[in-house]
């Protein structure tokens, strides 16, 4: 399954990706390969096999509804490219 | 209905998401709490940090099957969290925990009356589902021609339902009316501060209109921003006007949304939606499975108090309250449980009624308080009663005395001494003053004479003036007809 060019703009922007033209070529080709495999999957029967949602033989894991330690201020702003008193401070988008 | 043609039908489903009262977020052990510190109540799974993960509060679950099940909803034996992806500065994880194919709650109903409770169950709104996921932060965006914004992530993993509707309604009344009943029961089963103004009840609405008769759904506009339940009546009015407007002159329905501006009262658009919304939503893998058993749900639909629509019945049975009164009175919790204390002290339960839904909301309104935060206990208007009934006090006195205990919490026996309001029950004092005002109004005792009831009224008025509202009415209305 060969992805065409406005599907892999549509995916680059859903990632928030600006590519050039030549990177839309190559990760194209490379989508477009593993969709390949994972189409030769899909041509296994799986009519009588469950759905996997989760990998693990889990279930039921949950906390009771108790606190914790939350982090101290300067550890919350430790990796914060900026930041404005007790705010994070990014690029406008609206 | 003002303004929109006969000829159109109005189709609106809502979504609401409420937040959750827990303790701690849904996924970790931070406070959930409203107006701390910007970045506080913060951890490095709620800020998105690689390595960490989520594990659900137990508590989030006991009240979405709490609210399932008070929303008559099927609950799923089985159930998963999906991530719902995407990029905005108030989600540091770009991705929302919610859930997507296999909700907890689904195909759940409510019933709906428009006029306040006079015709219960006259409508039964479809649930399509209920589930759980977390909120995101908060954005303040500097003032215009600022280029930052600046975010707070304590909001972030605050445990939401998404409580989601089927395009059932027909009204903005009965939009409004919807969420009011599922607001009364979100409070009723205690899972929620439900408090519009602070966000942690929010309302978004799909509305579309096409001509009577048909089926078809056109393209739907989603309004958003409403901060009341009257913005959201306000604004599909507003928006079905305009729908119908343009299916009138055959122009095209637009995907759009558009956000309500209280200022204008009007709907302005937001933006147009060229395309499905494209979140690629798959099942977290930090996050196992939900296998949710009878003995579970059997326990949560045990605990569950008594719902507004039992409530109602039951007053009307016990209490032979008409539906509206009944309706009025178990329109929240407190309200109604304010009432059921006065009703077992006091023989009177329509006469309690009258003072609740009239005096009581009307003041609670006015001083916008909600009935825990009132002053007035039954106790105190129990009392009154008596003090009405004993003869102490005229029932337009008792006015005067209820709004003054609901100010300052006293009680009625001390407000009437301290302010001299006993009523005049005393015929020599009271004939006194009915023998001048018949001489200074001759041609009104004239009037009564000649059999015009009116003006027996007028007598009684300047008698009740000239005792500052403390005379006995029937007394005085006694030594007028003697004496005229």
């Amino acid at each position: 399954m060969k992805l065409s060019m406005e599907e892999v703009e549509h995916v680059a922007l859903l990632a928030r990706l600006a590519l050039s033209e030549e990177e839309k070529e190559r990760f194209g080709a490379q989508l477009s390969s593993i969709l390949e495999y994972a189409d030769r999957i899909n041509q296994l029967d799986t009519t009588r096999v469950d759905p996997t949602y989760h990998v693990l033989p889990l279930q039921n894991v949950s906390r009771l509804d108790e606190r914790g330690a939350t982090l101290a201020p300067d550890d919350v702003f430790q990796n914060a490219p900026d930041r404005d008193g007790s705010y994070f401070r990014v690029p406008r988008i609206l | 209905m003002a303004g929109y043609n006969d000829r159109y039908e109005v189709v609106i489903g809502l979504e609401v998401h409420v937040e959750l009262h827990t303790r701690t977020k849904a996924f970790c052990s931070c406070p959930n709490e409203f107006g701390s510190e910007p970045n506080t109540n913060v951890c490095p799974v709620c800020m998105g940090l690689p390595g960490v993960l989520p594990v659900i509060n137990r508590t989030v679950l006991e009240y979405a099957l709490r609210a399932g099940l008070a929303l008559n909803c099927e609950i799923a034996s089985f159930s998963k969290f999906d991530r719902k992806n995407y990029y905005y500065p108030d989600l540091p994880k770009n991705y929302q925990i919610s859930q997507y194919d296999l909700p907890l709650c689904r195909n759940g109903y409510l019933d709906v009356a428009v006029d306040g409770g006079e015709r219960p169950g006259a409508r039964r709104i479809g649930i399509t589902r209920v589930h759980m996921e977390e909120d995101a932060g908060k954005l303040m965006h500097g003032e215009a021609g600022t280029d930052y914004s600046l975010v707070d992530v304590n909001r972030c993993g605050v445990p939401l339902l998404e409580i989601v509707s089927e395009p059932d309604l027909r009204t903005p009344e009965e939009a409004r009316a919807y969420l009011e009943k599922l607001k009364a029961i979100l409070e009723y089963i205690d899972i929620s501060d439900c408090k519009m103004e602070e966000g942690s009840l929010r309302c978004d609405a799909n509305i579309s209109v096409r001509p009577v008769g048909s089926t078809v759904l056109n393209p739907k506009s989603e309004v958003k921003n409403m901060n009341s339940f009257r913005a959201v009546q306000h604004a599909l009015a507003g928006e079905a006007e305009r729908l119908s407007a343009i299916l009138a002159e055959g122009g095209q329905f637009l995907l759009e949304t558009r956000g309500w501006d209280e200022a204008s009262g009007l709907t302005v658009q937001m933006r147009i939606k060229e395309e499905a919304s494209d979140y690629r939503y798959f099942p977290d893998p930090d996050l196992v499975p939900l296998v949710i058993g009878p003995e579970l749900i059997d326990r949560v639909r045990s605990e569950l108090p008594e719902l507004p629509a039992a409530k109602q019945q039951r007053f009307m049975a016990n209490y032979g309250l008409p539906a509206y009164d009944a309706g009025v009175l178990t329109g929240s919790r407190a309200l109604a449980d304010f009432y059921e204390a006065c009703v077992a002290a006091y023989h009177d339960q329509k006469v309690v009624s009258n003072w609740v839904m009239g005096e009581f909301l009307k003041l609670l309104k006015a001083h916008n308080l909600e009935v825990a935060a009132s002053r007035l206990t039954p106790s105190h208007l129990v009392a009154m009663l008596k003090l009405i009934d004993q003869g102490t006090i005229s029932g337009k006195i008792a006015k005067t005395i209820f709004e003054e205990m609901f100010l300052s919490g006293g009680r009625p026996e001390e407000i009437v001494k301290a302010r001299g309001l006993v009523q005049i029950s005393d015929e020599g004092e009271l004939g006194a003053v009915v023998r001048q005002v018949l001489e200074d109004h001759p041609g009104v005792a004239e009037d009564y004479r000649n059999g015009k009831e009116k003006a027996l009224t007028f007598l009684v008025g300047q008698v009740m003036k000239a005792t500052r509202g403390q005379a006995n009415p029937q007394l005085v209305n006694r030594l007028i007809k003697e004496r005229v």
